[in-house]
C-alpha cells in the first residue's frame, strides 16, 4: 500500500518496565502504532494505562533507571529512534519531534520571559541569528494566536493566563517545524471553551504546517472531534483501533465498549450512569491473560490463560478481543494482526 | 476556517494579567515588612560607610589615620575636643573632634572603627562567597548526578594519585612520579575516544573494575554531615593558630567551613527542581543537562541560597570578630571590631566606650543582616507570602 510510505512514525512491540527492589512495574507491554504523515492519531486509555509514559519512550525521556526499554523498535521516518545516544536524541527533540504537556501552569520557567524560553528552542537547533530568532518569535506567537505579541515576548509566564501559556507551549513545539508533535492530554488543565480553542488551533496548525499529531487523552469527547484514527490503551496494551468512526460507531472491544457506555448523553438522560466494575490492575500484577478479564462482562475461560491477540473486523478496524470476533482457542492468539 | 478561528481566539481571550515586574512585585511586598527595610538601610549604610572608610583610612597620609598614636590624649571620652596646644597640626582628629573618643593609646576610634568597617565587609562577603560557591557545587553535584554510582575503578585511581602525591611528599620522588603518571594516564586513556568505545566490550576480570560503589548523593551528604559534626568556631580557631595570620587565611577558613547549609539547601532545591514540569519540558525541547542545570535549575535555586547567603554574612562577621576578640584574627596595627573590643575590655570601667562602640556595631550589623535576610526570606517564599 502507498499508505506505508506515508508512515511518520511507527512504534513495534514497545515494552517499558519499571524495577523497583522486588518488582517489575510492566507500564508499557507491547505496544503497536504508527502515525501517517498529516494525520491526527489519538492514544486514549484511562489514567496509569500507559499512553503518557509511550510517549515519553519515544523520545528517550524515560528516567533510567528504574525505567528501562525492555524491547521493541521505534521508527521516526525511516531511523530507529532506541538506537540512538543521547546526544544524537536531542538533535530529535524539539527539532524534529514536538512535544506539548498536559499543565501549561507549570510547563513554562517561571524565572525567564516569554521571549526567552521561545527564543531556546530556536537557538540550540537551528543556531540563527538574534533578529531573527526575535522575528521567527513574533511569527509562531502570531501563528498560535496571541495578541500584541511584541509585548508578550517582554512578558513572563505568571501574567499569562493558562490558555496563552498553552498556546505559547505549542509556539515553542512548532518553533523548529517538527513532522511530528506529540500533545500529552494538553487541554486537560484548561477550561472547556479554552480547550475548544486549543484544539481548533492544533488542527489548524496541523493543515497549515504538515505536520502529524499524537494526541494523547482521556478524554473521548475530544477524541470524536480532532482525531482521524484512534488507538485504545488498557493496562499497557492497545485493545483496540481503527478509524474514529469506526471506533466510536461500532466498537468491538468489550473495554470500548464500556467506555463508550460510561459517557453522559443525551438518550441516557435520567439513568444512573455506568461505569465499569472493578480497577485498573497494578502495572506490577496483572492479571494473567487478558488483561481486562476480570471487569470484562463478556469473559469466557479463555480470557484467564492466554494473552488474546488482534482479531480484524472491518477493513483496518481490529481489536484485541477474539469471544467479539467469535474465534475459537485454536487461533487465539495468533489471529488478526498481520505483524503479530 | 482560519479567520474565523483567530477571531475567535482574540475575541475570547482573557484580560491581560497587571504589568508588574517581578522586581517590583517583591519591592512593593517588601516595603511592608518595616523591620527588614531598615536592614536594608542598615545594610546600605554599612556597606557604603565600609568602603568610604577604605578610601579614608589608607594610603601614605589619610584623612583618618586609625593608627597614630596620640600618648597624650588617651581614654578622651566621644564627642570630646582635642587639646590643640599639645598636638602637631597632622595629628589633630579629622573635623578636629574625637567623634567616638580615643582609646589608651590616644588613636582615634571612629578612624579604627571605619577600618575595621572594611575589614568585616570583606569578610563577610569572600567568606560566604566561597562558601556559597562551593555549596552550589556540591549541592547541585548531589541534587542532579546524585543517583549516579562511584566506581570501583574510580576510588582506585583517587588512591593511586593520593599515594602518589603522598610519595612524593615523603621524598620517594622516583615511585611518587610513577604512581602519579600511571594515574594520569589512565584519567587520559579513560576520556579519549578510545577508552570510550572500549568500555562497553571489556572482559569479565576487568568488568569486576567497573562495578558501582558508592551513589555520589552518599558521598557529599554524610561528607556534610561529618563536616557539621565539628564545633566550626574551634576547628577555626585550629585552623587559624596553625596557619599565619592573615585576613585572607580567615576568609578562606571561614568559608570553607560555613559551606554544608548552602549544600542542603541547593540539594534539596534540585531533588524538586528535577521533578517540575517545566525542566521535562526544556528536556521535550532537546535542552542538553548542562544547560538544563545552569539555565533552567540554577536562577530558579537561588532565592534560598540568596536568603542564607544574606545571614550567612552575619555569621562570618560574628565570627571573625570572635576571632579577633580572642586575639586569633587580623595582626594587631590594623584595626578590627574585634580587637577593638578586645583591647578596650580592661578599661571597661574607665572607658566603657571602647567596649561600648565596637559592640553596638556588631550587633545592629548582625542584626541587619538577619532581618533583611528574613524579610527576603518571606518575599522569596510564596507560602509565607499570604500573611502579609
Amino acid at each position: 500500500m502507498t499508505e506505508s510510505l506515508e508512515t511518520v512514525l511507527s512504534v513495534e512491540g514497545l515494552k517499558v518496565y519499571f524495577r523497583s527492589e522486588d518488582e517489575v512495574a510492566r507500564a508499557v507491554d507491547g505496544v503497536d502504532f504508527e502515525v501517517r504523515r498529516r494525520e491526527t492519531v489519538c492514544l486514549v486509555g484511562e489514567s496509569g494505562c500507559g499512553k503518557t509514559v509511550s510517549a515519553l519512550a519515544l523520545l528517550g525521556l524515560v528516567p533510567r533507571p528504574p525505567g528501562e526499554i525492555a524491547g521493541g523498535r521505534v521508527r521516526f521516518c525511516g531511523e530507529d529512534l532506541l538506537d540512538r545516544n543521547e546526544a544524537a536524541m536531542e538533535t530529535v527533540r524539539g527539532r524534529r519531534i514536538g512535544m506539548v504537556f498536559q499543565e501549561p501552569q507549570t510547563s513554562l520557567n517561571p524565572v525567564f520571559t516569554i521571549g526567552e524560553q521561545i527564543a531556546e528552542p530556536l537557538r540550540i537547533h537551528l543556531s540563527l541569528p538574534e533578529p531573527e530568532i526575535r522575528e521567527r518569535s513574533l511569527q509562531l506567537l502570531n501563528d498560535v494566536g496571541i495578541d500584541s505579541p511584541g509585548q508578550r515576548l517582554a512578558d513572563y509566564p505568571h501574567q499569562l493566563s493558562g490558555g496563552q501559556r498553552q498556546r505559547v507551549m505549542i509556539a515553542m513545539a512548532l518553533a523548529c517545524g517538527p513532522e511530528l508533535i506529540i500533545a500529552d492530554e494538553p487541554t486537560t488543565a484548561l477550561d472547556v471553551t479554552v480547550q475548544a480553542q486549543i484544539l481548533r488551533l492544533i488542527n489548524r496548525l496541523q493543515q497549515s504546517h504538515g505536520m502529524s499529531v499524537l494526541y494523547i487523552t482521556h478524554d473521548l469527547g475530544v477524541v470524536s472531534q480532532i482525531a482521524d484514527r484512534v488507538y485504545v490503551m488498557y493496562a499497557g496494551v492497545i485493545v483496540e483501533t481503527g478509524a474514529v468512526e469506526q471506533v466510536f460507531r461500532n466498537p468491538r472491544h468489550p473495554y470500548t465498549q464500556a467506555l463508550l457506555e460510561s459517557l453522559p448523553s443525551r438518550k441516557k438522560r435520567g439513568r444512573r450512569l455506568y461505569s465499569i466494575p472493578g480497577t485498573v490492575p497494578h502495572p506490577a500484577y496483572k492479571p494473567a491473560g487478558c488483561p481486562f478479564h476480570p471487569r470484562c462482562p463478556r469473559a469466557i475461560g479463555a480470557c484467564r490463560e492466554q494473552v488474546p491477540g488482534m482479531c480484524g473486523f472491518d477493513d483496518h478496524h481490529v481489536a484485541r478481543c477474539p469471544v467479539a470476533a467469535g474465534r475459537n482457542a485454536a487461533d487465539w492468539c495468533t489471529y488478526g494482526y498481520p505483524s503479530n | 476556517m482560519s479567520p474565523e478561528v483567530t477571531a475567535l481566539a482574540s475575541g475570547l481571550e482573557e484580560p491581560p494579567a497587571p504589568k508588574r515586574t517581578r522586581f517590583e512585585e517583591a519591592w512593593r511586598l517588601f516595603r511592608r515588612n518595616r523591620m527588614a527595610l531598615a536592614g536594608m538601610v542598615i545594610f546600605a549604610l554599612f556597606f557604603f560607610s565600609a568602603v568610604i572608610g577604605l578610601a579614608l583610612t589608607s594610603g601614605s597620609r589619610p584623612r583618618f589615620d586609625p593608627s597614630l598614636v596620640r600618648l597624650q590624649e588617651k581614654l578622651r571620652p566621644p564627642l570630646s575636643m582635642p587639646h590643640v596646644e599639645s598636638l602637631r597640626p597632622e595629628e589633630l582628629p579629622a573635623f578636629g573632634i574625637y567623634l567616638f573618643g580615643t582609646d589608651d593609646l590616644g588613636r582615634d576610634v571612629f578612624a579604627r572603627m571605619l577600618q575595621g568597617a572594611w575589614v568585616s565587609l570583606t569578610v563577610g562577603f569572600v567568606a560566604v562567597g566561597i562558601s556559597v560557591a562551593i555549596g552550589i557545587f556540591m549541592g547541585g553535584l548531589a541534587g542532579f548526578y546524585g543517583q549516579r554510582h562511584i566506581r570501583l575503578e574510580q576510588l582506585l585511581v583517587t588512591a593511586v594519585l593520593l599515594t602518589g602525591a603522598g610519595l612524593l611528599a615523603a621524598g620517594l620522588r622516583s615511585w611518587g612520579a610513577l604512581l602519579l603518571a600511571a594515574g594520569h594516564a589512565w584519567l587520559f586513556w579513560s576520556i579519549s575516544p578510545w577508552g570510550l568505545q572500549r568500555r562497553k566490550t571489556l572482559p569479565a576480570g576487568l568488568r569486576f573494575f567497573r562495578k558501582n560503589t558508592l551513589m555520589v548523593d552518599t558521598v557529599i551528604m554524610r561528607f556534610v554531615d561529618v563536616m557539621l559534626c565539628f564545633p566550626s568556631f574551634f576547628l577555626i580557631l585550629t585552623v587559624v593558630a596553625l596557619l599565619p595570620a592573615s585576613i585572607y587565611n580567615i576568609m578562606i577558613v571561614i568559608g570553607l567551613t560555613s559551606w554544608e547549609g548552602t549544600t542542603r539547601f541547593v540539594r534539596a532545591e534540585f531533588l524538586s527542581l528535577r521533578e517540575q514540569d517545566f525542566v521535562a519540558a526544556a528536556r521535550a525541547l532537546g535542552v542538553g543537562n548542562l544547560r538544563i542545570i545552569f539555565r533552567h535549575m540554577v536562577p530558579n535555586a537561588v532565592a534560598p541560597v540568596l536568603v542564607s547567603a544574606t545571614i550567612g554574612i552575619a555569621s562570618a562577621i560574628l565570627t571573625e570578630a570572635g576571632l579577633s576578640f580572642l586575639g586569633f584574627g587580623v595582626p594587631p596595627p590594623h584595626a578590627t571590631w574585634g580587637n577593638i573590643l578586645s583591647d578596650g575590655k580592661r578599661f571597661i570601667f574607665d572607658a566603657p566606650w571602647l567596649t561600648f562602640i565596637p559592640g553596638a556595631a556588631i550587633l545592629i550589623v548582625v542584626l541587619a543582616f538577619n532581618l533583611f535576610g528574613e524579610g527576603l526570606r518571606d518575599i522569596l517564599n510564596p507560602r509565607l507570602r499570604e500573611k502579609h
